[in-house]
């Protein structure tokens, strides 16, 4: 399995000289797992995964993990979603209300954006992730409702080769009495348990989240402890806040690196992981 | 395993509540009640733990207003969980440290997306015993 992060700021883009080395584009992850080209998150780092796949042809996956604007707004942009001979399937949550072509399509229509979704094309098929695990070509792929504003799934991918999870908007410590509380009270603890990668939300410094409660995102230290419990290979550190520059994420890593545990890498744009 | 997130949520909503809670699954197994219905059902939860549908209504020893023992499939959270509607009763219980208590229960099912029942949630009040 081949992990290629292409975006990893959160909330929104934030190109600029503090941002250089991380990145500023939102989320995107590029996943290859055997046959199957996976696609999480359509934020504005997948404009440049887009371009790259001119080459591709056949079948592309992209799993969204809900709808907030740094999670789509990249999507009017994927060049797959224009290219008629690509076959390209759209994963997403529902609503208790509403499917996902519905929920889409408030973004994807005038006056928020100029082409509408249906304008797309028959090659275009949106499917609601379903509460079982599924098949995409040699990938097994669960999606698993997690603690954030607004329905909101995470993934966990697997291989023949190893398992990836990728939760990268979480408050798993919302309400909890104490964090972590054990597996059993864990949001998203079965998506994370035992994989060799989880690419998770640590937008907050432990400051700053004190003001931030209930936002929908995570400490670097509940970020921490939930890897921590999940027993994980590696964490990447995702969703970066927009207002923290360079040097002060290499200071966030540069702490969690330290704590005995598994390792950790801060998500850099390019980054790529060989599993 | 972790539970389902709309049992996680309301565990730590509940936690957060003064009001009594108690929640089930979706096989109705006891899996917490809140610090504000311990002293009403008279034990801590650490110390009584999770407990099987048959156990926990049977050890509560639910009555109705008629003094009649409630059946297993008829006590307010069993009722929300088949249903899947809200029910609102009021009902006798002896506490697990055997002292009776008259409660006014609500029970609702938390119906979740894609028509899943991950369990059902009940809210209680003490009664003082003269009311009715």
């Amino acid at each position: 399995m081949q992990v290629r992060l292409w975006g990893t700021r959160g909330s929104v883009a934030s190109p600029g000289p503090q941002t250089v080395r991380y990145g500023g584009n939102t989320a995107c992850v590029e996943v290859r797992a055997g046959d199957a080209l996976l696609v999480l998150d359509a934020g504005t780092g997948i404009r440049q995964l887009g371009a790259s796949l001119r080459g591709h042809h056949g079948r592309v996956d992209l799993l969204l993990t809900h709808l907030h604007l740094d999670h789509v707004q990249g999507l009017g942009f994927f060049e797959p979603a224009f290219r008629k001979e690509i076959e390209l399937h759209i994963w997403g949550p529902p609503s208790t209300h509403a499917d996902l072509r519905e929920r889409l399509s408030r973004y994807l229509s005038p006056p928020l954006f100029p082409v509408r979704l249906r304008d797309l094309g028959p090659h275009v098929a949106l499917h609601n992730v379903p509460h079982e695990p599924f098949r995409i070509g040699d990938a097994t792929v669960r999606g698993e409702a997690i603690i954030h504003p607004d329905p909101t799934v995470g993934y966990r991918i697997a291989d023949a080769s190893g398992t990836v999870a990728y939760l990268p908007d979480h408050e798993p410590a919302l309400g909890a009495p104490t964090f972590p509380i054990g597996p059993e009270w864990t949001s998203g603890h079965d998506l994370a348990q035992g994989v060799d990668l989880l690419i998770h939300d640590a937008q907050y410094t432990t400051e700053e989240y004190a003001a931030r409660v209930g936002w929908g995102h995570s400490s670097t230290d509940h970020t921490w402890a939930f890897a921590l419990q999940a027993g994980v290979g590696r964490l990447v550190t995702f969703h970066h806040d927009p207002t923290h520059s360079d040097a002060e994420l290499d200071a966030i890593g540069a702490d969690l690196a330290q704590r005995n545990g598994p390792e950790v890498v801060g998500g850099i744009e390019g980054l790529e992981f060989a599993l | 395993m972790a539970q389902p997130i709309e049992l996680i949520l309301v565990r730590h909503l509940a936690g957060r509540l003064a009001i009594p809670a108690f929640l089930v699954d979706a096989e109705g197994t006891l899996v917490f009640y809140n610090e504000a219905a311990e002293p009403i059902l008279g034990r801590r939860f650490d110390e009584a733990g999770e407990m099987a549908y048959e156990d926990w209504t049977s050890v509560f020893a639910v009555r109705d207003e008629g003094d009649r023992l409630v059946a297993a499939e008829e006590v307010p959270l069993a009722k929300a969980l088949r249903s899947r509607r809200p029910v609102h009763i009021r009902v006798a219980i002896t506490g697990l440290d055997g002292s009776p208590r008259l409660l006014e229960v609500s029970a609702f099912p938390l119906d979740g997306q894609g028509q899943q029942l991950p369990g059902a949630v009940a809210l209680f009040w003490e009664s003082p015993v003269e009311d009715g």
